[in-house]
């Protein structure tokens, strides 16, 4: 076992630990912060099988924007206690998850070529960019259309009050009814 | 080298089946949308070990617009969070019974 394998090992024991307490913690904060060491165990992962510039962005963009994202929204909100209460639906999701990953585990391992030992090699920055925007520059234009829309999607969702106003006129035809009935 | 291709998919297939897990069984819309969060993390790791299997970089471009739909994904994802709860007060999926009558 060399020393890449080794660290492979400790990395995985990282991110399957650090998400394992992430999907079970009842707090989102607590989960966001164990999924912080997620990814970063798996921008070490990026890096060891070859992709130091998506290891990179890993770290910028999930561990950096996205986790941080995620922490100010759930600031923005109030707990309900329900939502913290003892849930219901463990069962049928951890049967679910037992099903999927016996059939994925089975399809990986049925194929020989899973046994096949990796070699390694990294693709440099400079060299993954230039393949890029040679050979998936529509993509990525597509890419940057998708976050226009995402923007004005939230822009528009995020608007105050305006947005209502035409629901305002349907709610004074239902309250009187619920007004009267309130009172009767 | 490094490791059997097989180990890589495995890690890859629990941290998926975490984020299924997780996507199912809470009660709470945040939870729900870092269950996503969780699996797209593990189609990454697999995508990786892919490319790294067949010296290809057509795997990491495509980590790449992972990540890119990711982060769209989720900034309207919470978005809408925070929009449903101005409207209902509430991000528990079973308080959503408007539309009950």
């Amino acid at each position: 076992m060399t020393l890449f394998a080794v660290i492979f090992y400790v990395l995985g024991v990282v991110i399957l630990t650090a998400t394992g307490l992430a999907v079970t913690r009842r707090q989102p904060v607590h989960a966001v912060l164990y999924l912080i060491v997620a990814f970063l165990g798996t921008a070490a992962l990026f890096f060891l099988l070859g992709a130091p510039l998506l290891a990179a962005f890993v770290v910028i963009i999930y561990a950096g924007a996205i986790l941080v994202l995620v922490l100010f929204v759930i600031m923005l909100l109030q707990r309900s206690p329900r939502e913290l209460s003892l849930l219901s639906e463990w069962g049928p999701a951890l049967l679910l998850g037992i099903i999927f990953l016996t059939v994925a585990v089975a399809t990986v391992f049925k194929d020989p070529g899973s046994k096949i030992v990796l070699q390694g090699a990294a693709a440099q920055p400079r060299d993954f960019g230039r393949f890029l925007f040679d050979r998936y520059w529509l993509a990525v234009e597509i890419v940057s259309i998708l976050f226009l829309v995402a923007l004005v999607a939230i822009l528009h969702l995020g608007k105050k009050r305006e947005a209502d106003g035409d629901e305002d006129e349907v709610n004074p035809v239902r309250n009187p009814s619920g007004a009267k009935e309130g009172h009767s | 080298m490094i490791v059997p291709l097989g180990h890589v998919f495995l890690l890859a297939g629990i941290v998926f089946a975490m984020g299924l897990v997780c996507l199912v069984a809470h009660r709470n819309l945040i939870m729900t949308l870092i269950g996503v969060e969780v699996m797209m993390n593990a189609a990454a790791i697999a995508f990786v070990a892919a490319a790294l299997r067949w010296r290809l970089m057509e795997g990491q471009a495509f980590v790449l617009f992972i990540l890119a739909v990711s982060a769209a994904e989720i900034s309207l994802g919470l978005a809408l969070v925070v929009s449903l709860y101005r409207r209902t007060g509430s991000i528990d999926p079973d308080r959503y019974d408007i539309l009950k009558w």
